[in-house]
């Protein structure tokens, strides 16, 4: 994200000389021209400050406790970090985690950026139409989303057992084992976002230089190689913010893995789709006891947030060049 | 002269192919979602499964509504309730603080301004465990308090408007109005929010749709008794699991309204989402 330094132009002080029309007129010119804009901007810094700000900087305090929400707290220092690393059911969320996270971003942003492609044809009819049908599934809460696709999962008589049957596939017992839920779980993560990501894609795409294609098409280059030689690069930037999008809601995915599980905060019933939210979930607020654990479990997240962006934003700036 | 025809297939039909697939993909699961609610429970192991819709609606909705282990007209008043507070309140600060950021000057407005932009990047959500502590201080646990006030401001939203307003209105408009002897106040209310007007009607129709369909906070901080929509959706789903015409039903009730804003809004909501990509 880059930030315009645009400010506005300097507003002249009212001129010394000009008669004031009343004093006291003029002193509330000069308070309100000094002072409002702090006042404008208040709402956003209070607010935020006592319910986002304050919350974060806690959890990293609460995270050096042994911390009951509702009884006692004693400085640890940073048992609980050490305490997480030989965690076996921190490692068992954090690789449902990555294994859910790849099963979605990989292919939905591939999909998106093929959708955007076709979205991006100069001569394409009912363009609005396409773009508000891809965008649609986005509207719909992931509450929804988690109940209809635990439907279509449904070992019985659910859709895609349906569907399967076609080519001899036995009845899966999708929440059964962990490839099963996991495909499930990213196929709701990937039908409700792989039309946001198109047209944040598609947008992307727009803001591309026509010339660039021109030129190329005068040079005899075919659609397919100014896809990779111009779209792809120019995308670069617009592709990198998707992929930090897509890092920050895929470590924290929560609701869809908790629904299909009919509400069970440990992730079916060998843990086999328990995410690192509903591990946090789980130690902070399950269990009120270990809410200092919980808390160690959040910033580890956000952490693992930091380091996979870094990470993505790297690979990507290199492989595209 | 090249015909309208032409024209049209100069996109070769594959393209067409894919969008109509693709766009099949995305709506089929509405569809699916009125077919089950619209039809008897025993229809639904049919085999082949249902794919027309019944007459069972009202049925299926009469159940959802006597039933008291979801409490479902509640959480609806309570989603309405909460997500129009936060929507009028996050349009109104957003605009007054992106116009002060794009407009006024005043020291440390840059600095100020990077760490919205900063927060922007911060999940929040991850500061949930002392929030809920915080709650209980409050004693807002329960309340619809507690899932309102910590989002009545949006990074996103002042930062939405002070894109818009820095290119919609021009500094001269704001020196006349001055000129005049506007207050400041007065210049927001009567010159910018009229011009901010069509950037605002996006930002409230996204945090109202956000709003309308966050989970994991409303989850932990309120009871079956008192549930936001979604919530409420969620125990009926584990409750009822087994009773899919009645869960249907009210999950289509709760999707729908939302569906319909969207088709009439969706151009501008689309615009919105795009033109912010390009600038941010």
């Amino acid at each position: 994200m880059s930030l315009s330094a645009t400010t506005a132009a300097p507003s002249p002080a009212p001129p010394d000389d000009a008669p004031p029309r009343r004093r006291r007129g003029y002193l509330f010119n000069r308070l309100d021209l000094k002072y409002s804009p702090y006042l404008y901007i208040a709402p956003f810094f209070l607010i935020f400050g006592a319910f986002g700000l304050y919350p974060m900087l806690r959890t990293a305090w609460m995270s050096l406790h042994d911390w009951d929400m509702i009884g006692d707290h004693t400085f640890i220092g940073f048992d609980n970090y050490t305490e997480l690393v030989t965690d076996d059911y921190f490692w068992n969320a954090l690789f449902n985690t990555f294994g859910i996270f790849a099963l979605s971003t990989i292919p939905q942003l591939l999909m998106a950026l093929f959708l955007a492609n076709l979205l991006n044809r100069t001569f394409l009819r009912a363009k609005t139409f396409f773009r508000m049908a891809i965008f649609v599934p986005n509207v719909v809460s992931v509450a929804a989303v988690a109940i209809v696709f635990g439907m279509l999962f449904q070992r019985e008589f659910g859709l895609f057992n349906w569907l399967l049957s076609f080519v001899g596939v036995e009845q899966v017992d999708w929440d059964g084992q962990r490839w099963s839920s996991w495909t499930a779980i990213a196929s709701m993560v990937n039908w409700r976002w792989t039309g946001y990501n198109t047209l944040i894609l598609l947008a992307g795409m727009q803001a591309i230089p026509k010339d660039l294609y021109e030129a190329a098409a005068i040079d005899g280059a075919s659609q397919w190689r100014q896809f990779w030689q111009i779209t792809l690069p120019m995308l670069k930037p617009t592709f990198i913010f998707v992929v930090i999008l897509s890092t920050i809601g895929g470590m924290q995915l929560f609701t869809e893995p908790l629904l299909f599980g009919n509400g069970n905060i440990i992730g079916g019933d060998q843990r086999q789709f328990q995410t690192l939210a509903m591990y946090m979930y789980e130690k902070g607020i399950e269990n009120l006891n270990t809410a200092g654990y919980g808390a160690a479990v959040a910033w580890a997240i956000f952490m693992i947030i930091v380091l996979v962006s870094l990470f993505n934003f790297v690979l990507i700036r290199r492989t595209a060049k | 002269m090249i015909s309208a025809s032409q024209r049209l297939w100069r996109t070769s039909p594959l393209t067409y192919v894919a969008l109509v697939l693709a766009a099949l993909l995305s709506i089929y699961p509405f569809y699916y979602m009125v077919v089950i609610g619209t039809r008897s429970l025993d229809s639904i192991n049919d085999v082949p499964p249902p794919i027309t819709p019944g007459g069972a609606f009202g049925d299926n909705f009469g159940r959802v509504l006597e039933n008291d282990a979801a409490n479902f007209l509640k959480g609806l008043m309570n989603s309405i309730i909460v997500s129009t507070v936060v929507t009028v309140s996050v349009v109104i600060t957003g605009s007054l603080a992106g116009f002060a950021f794009a407009k006024l000057r005043f020291r440390g407005s840059n600095v100020l301004l990077l760490g919205i932009i900063v927060t922007m990047m911060i999940p929040t959500q991850m500061g949930i465990i002392p929030l809920w502590g915080m709650m209980q201080e409050l004693q807002w646990y329960d309340t619809l308090y507690a899932v309102t006030v910590p989002f009545l401001v949006s990074a996103f939203g002042v930062f939405m408007m002070r894109q818009y307003a820095s290119q919609a209105i021009s500094d001269e408009l704001i020196e006349a109005g001055r000129v005049d002897g506007a207050s400041t106040f007065r210049i927001y209310w009567n010159i910018v929010l009229p011009a901010l007007r069509p950037a605002a009607g996006v930002l409230g129709l996204l945090t109202f749709m956000e709003t309308w369909n966050s989970f994991l906070w409303p989850y932990a901080i309120l009871s079956p008794e008192n549930p936001t929509l979604q919530v409420s959706l969620s125990f009926l789903s584990y409750a009822y699991y087994t009773d899919y015409s009645q869960v249907f039903a009210a999950t289509a009730v709760g999707t729908i309204p939302l569906v319909l804003v969207f088709l009439i809004f969706g151009r501008q909501i689309i615009g919105g989402i795009m033109e912010g990509a390009v600038k941010s």
